[in-house]
C-alpha cells in the first residue's frame, strides 16, 4: 500500500501548524482542536473525515477565516490567514442560494460582483457548469422551484465558477437521501475531474470519503487532531463501481481501523457517540473487534 | 404575505360564483327590508334608490372630481410615505447607530392615531390640502417603516455571509441582497399602508375637506340626500379596493420568486 511518504511532495497551498482552539461549552472550557497539523496541496481533493462533534466544522471556520485560532498558525500561500477572503470559499451545510435570483443569476453572482471578467466569459463558464451539473434547462428557475439535490448542485456551480484557490465543502451532501447523495457524488466527481480545483471536502461518511479523495485526513474524537493521513491512489475518472474493488476495501479497512481505535479511546472516556460507532463496527466486522479493549 | 397564486385562483373559481350569489342575495334582502318596512332597514335607502342616485351623479363632473381629489391626496400622501419610509427603514436596518437614534422617536410618535394629528396639521401647514396630505402621509408612514425594518432585520445571516465570501462590496450587499430580501415586506407594508391611507383620507375630508369622496359622503348627509350617502360609501370602498389591487399586482410583478408553482 502506498504510504504518504512515497508520493512526491507537491507544493502546500494551505499549511495548518499546531492549531488549538477551545470554546466555552456550558460552564466548562472545552478543547475542541488540539495541536492540529496538516497541509493541503494544490489541485488535489483532500477529504477530512472524523466522528461527529470532533471539531471538523470548527476547523473549516478557522481555515475560512471566520474564527481565530487560540494557538498555532494557519498559512495560506505562505501568508497567515486573517479573516475571510474570496479565494478561500466555503460551501455551507445547508443551501444558501439567494431565493430572489434565478439559478443562473445565483451562479454568476460571484464573478459579477468581482467585476474582473467579461460578461461573455462569465456567461460561457456558467452555461458550461450548469450543463455539467444537469441544471442548464433549469437556469431560469428560482431556488424554490428546484429539488434539494438540484439546489446543492446549483450551489456547487456557484462556488466553482469563482475558481477559488481552495474550495471548502463542509458536509455538503448531509441531509440528502441515499440515492440523491450518490448522484451528488457523481456530479461532484465530474466537476472536480473537469476543473482540478483544490478542494477540502469534509464528511463523516467513509464511503463518500474514499470515493472522492486523493488524500484522506482522519481526525480523532474531540479534542480533534489529525490522527492518520492516507493517499488514495484509485484511478480517475472514478465511478461508483470502485466501491467494490479490492483496493478500495483495503483503504476502507485501514481507515476504519483508525476510526475504531479512536472510538475505543473515546468510549473509555465516556463518549456515547463512540459507543454507537463501536457497535456498528462490531456488527459489521465481528471477529476483529473487542470493544473496551 | 400576499400570495399571487391564491389571488389568481380566487378570481376564477366557484368561490367567486358563490360570493356573487351571496352578494346578490344580500341586495335582494336589503331591497325587501326597505319595501316591507322592516325595522332598521326601513331607514336605509334601498339598492334601487341608490342606483337612481348613482345615475344622477355618474354623469356629473363634480362626482368624478371628488374621485380625483381623493385619489390625488391618497397618492401624494402614500408616495411621500414610501419615499421617506422605505429608505428610513432600510437605513435603520443597515446601521446600528442610526437605528438607536431613530427608533425611540418613532416609537413615541407611532401610537398616536393619524386623525389625532388633524388639528396640529391644520395649524402647522399653510393650506388645508397640505394638512390633509400630511395626515395621510402619517397614516401610511409608520406602517411602512416598521414593515421595512422588520423585513430587513430578518434577512437570513447565511445569505449575507455567502455574499460576503464571494467578494461583494457593501453596495452589492445592499442592492443585491438586502433590498430584494426586503421587497416582500416592503409590499406588505404598502398594502397595509394603502388601507390606512383610505381610512384617513375619508375622515380628514369629512373634517376639513372641500372636495373628495369623504366630503361627498358627508355633504350628502348634511344635505339630507340619503341614497347619495350610500353612493359615496360604495365609491370609497371601490376606490380602496382598486388601490390595494394595484399594489398587489405591482408586488406580484416585483417579487416573481415568491410565486407558488
Amino acid at each position: 500500500m502506498p504510504k504518504e511518504t512515497d508520493i512526491p511532495r507537491l507544493d502546500a497551498l494551505l499549511e495548518v501548524r499546531d492549531v488549538s482552539k477551545s470554546f466555552n461549552i456550558g460552564p466548562l472550557r472545552q478543547l475542541v482542536l488540539d495541536q492540529c497539523s496538516f497541509s493541503i496541496e494544490t489541485g488535489r481533493l483532500t477529504v477530512l473525515i472524523g466522528p461527529s462533534g470532533c471539531g471538523k466544522s470548527t476547523l473549516v471556520n478557522i481555515l475560512a477565516g471566520y474564527e481565530a485560532v487560540d494557538a498555532g498558525e494557519v498559512s495560506f500561500l505562505g501568508t497567515p490567514v486573517r479573516g475571510p477572503a474570496s479565494d478561500r470559499l466555503v460551501v455551507f451545510q445547508e443551501s444558501a442560494l439567494f431565493p430572489w435570483m434565478t439559478t443562473y443569476q445565483n451562479v454568476v453572482y460571484g464573478p459579477v460582483v468581482m467585476r474582473n471578467r467579461s460578461m461573455t466569459d462569465i456567461e460561457a463558464d456558467a452555461k458550461q457548469l450548469l450543463e455539467r451539473v444537469g441544471l442548464l434547462e433549469f437556469k431560469d428557475k428560482y431556488p424554490n422551484q428546484l429539488s434539494g439535490g438540484m439546489q446543492r448542485r446549483a450551489e456547487l456551480a456557484r462556488a466553482m465558477i469563482n475558481n477559488p484557490a481552495i474550495m471548502m465543502l463542509d458536509e455538503p451532501f448531509r441531509g440528502l437521501d441515499a440515492m440523491t447523495r450518490d448522484l451528488m457524488q457523481e456530479y461532484f466527481l465530474r466537476l472536480y475531474e473537469d476543473r482540478k480545483q483544490t478542494v477540502l471536502f469534509v464528511t463523516s461518511e467513509i464511503d463518500e470519503a474514499i470515493l472522492l479523495a486523493d488524500r484522506l485526513l482522519i481526525m480523532s474524537n474531540r479534542p480533534g487532531r489529525i490522527k492518520h493521513t492516507m493517499s488514495i491512489d484509485l484511478q480517475r475518472p472514478r465511478t461508483p463501481d470502485i466501491l467494490t474493488s479490492v483496493q478500495y476495501l483495503k483503504y476502507k479497512q485501514e481507515a476504519l481501523e483508525v476510526l475504531h481505535s479512536e472510538a475505543v479511546k473515546a468510549f473509555a472516556r465516556g463518549s456515547k457517540a463512540a459507543a454507537d460507532f463501536l457497535e456498528a463496527y462490531a456488527s459489521q466486522n465481528e471477529e476483529t473487534v473487542q470493544p473496551g479493549k | 404575505m400576499w400570495n399571487a397564486a391564491r389571488i389568481y385562483k380566487s378570481v376564477v373559481s366557484v368561490t367567486v360564483l358563490r360570493g356573487a350569489v351571496s352578494i346578490l342575495g344580500a341586495l335582494v334582502l336589503w331591497e325587501l327590508g326597505r319595501r316591507l318596512q322592516v325595522p332598521f332597514f326601513a331607514a336605509v335607502p334601498a339598492p334601487s334608490e341608490v342606483v337612481v342616485a348613482l345615475g344622477k351623479v355618474i354623469g356629473s363632473g363634480k362626482f368624478w372630481n371628488d374621485w380625483a381629489a381623493s385619489y390625488s391626496r391618497v397618492l401624494v400622501g402614500f408616495f411621500a410615505a414610501q419615499i421617506i419610509g422605505v429608505p428610513l427603514g432600510l437605513a435603520m436596518a443597515m446601521n446600528r447607530t442610526f437605528y438607536h437614534f431613530a427608533f425611540s422617536p418613532l416609537e413615541v410618535l407611532r401610537p398616536i392615531p393619524p386623525l389625532a394629528w388633524v388639528p396640529t396639521a391644520i395649524i402647522f401647514w399653510p393650506t388645508t390640502e397640505l394638512s390633509i396630505a400630511f395626515v395621510i402621509f402619517l397614516g401610511a408612514f409608520f406602517t411602512v417603516v416598521i414593515n421595512v425594518l422588520g423585513g430587513a432585520r430578518n434577512i437570513d445571516e447565511r445569505h449575507i455571509r455567502a455574499a460576503a465570501s464571494f467578494g461583494s462590496r457593501r453596495m452589492d450587499i445592499f442592492w443585491k441582497i438586502v433590498l430584494p430580501a426586503t421587497l416582500p415586506s416592503i409590499f406588505t407594508g404598502m398594502a397595509v399602508g394603502m388601507g390606512i391611507t383610505w381610512e384617513v383620507v375619508v375622515a380628514a375630508e369629512m373634517i376639513a375637506g372641500k372636495s373628495g369622496l369623504g366630503y361627498f359622503t358627508w355633504s350628502s348627509y348634511v344635505g339630507g340626500n340619503y341614497p347619495q350617502i350610500i353612493v359615496g360609501m360604495i365609491s370609497i370602498g371601490l376606490a380602496g379596493y382598486i388601490s390595494s389591487g394595484l399594489i398587489r399586482s405591482l408586488g406580484k410583478l416585483a417579487t416573481p420568486w415568491q410565486r407558488q408553482f
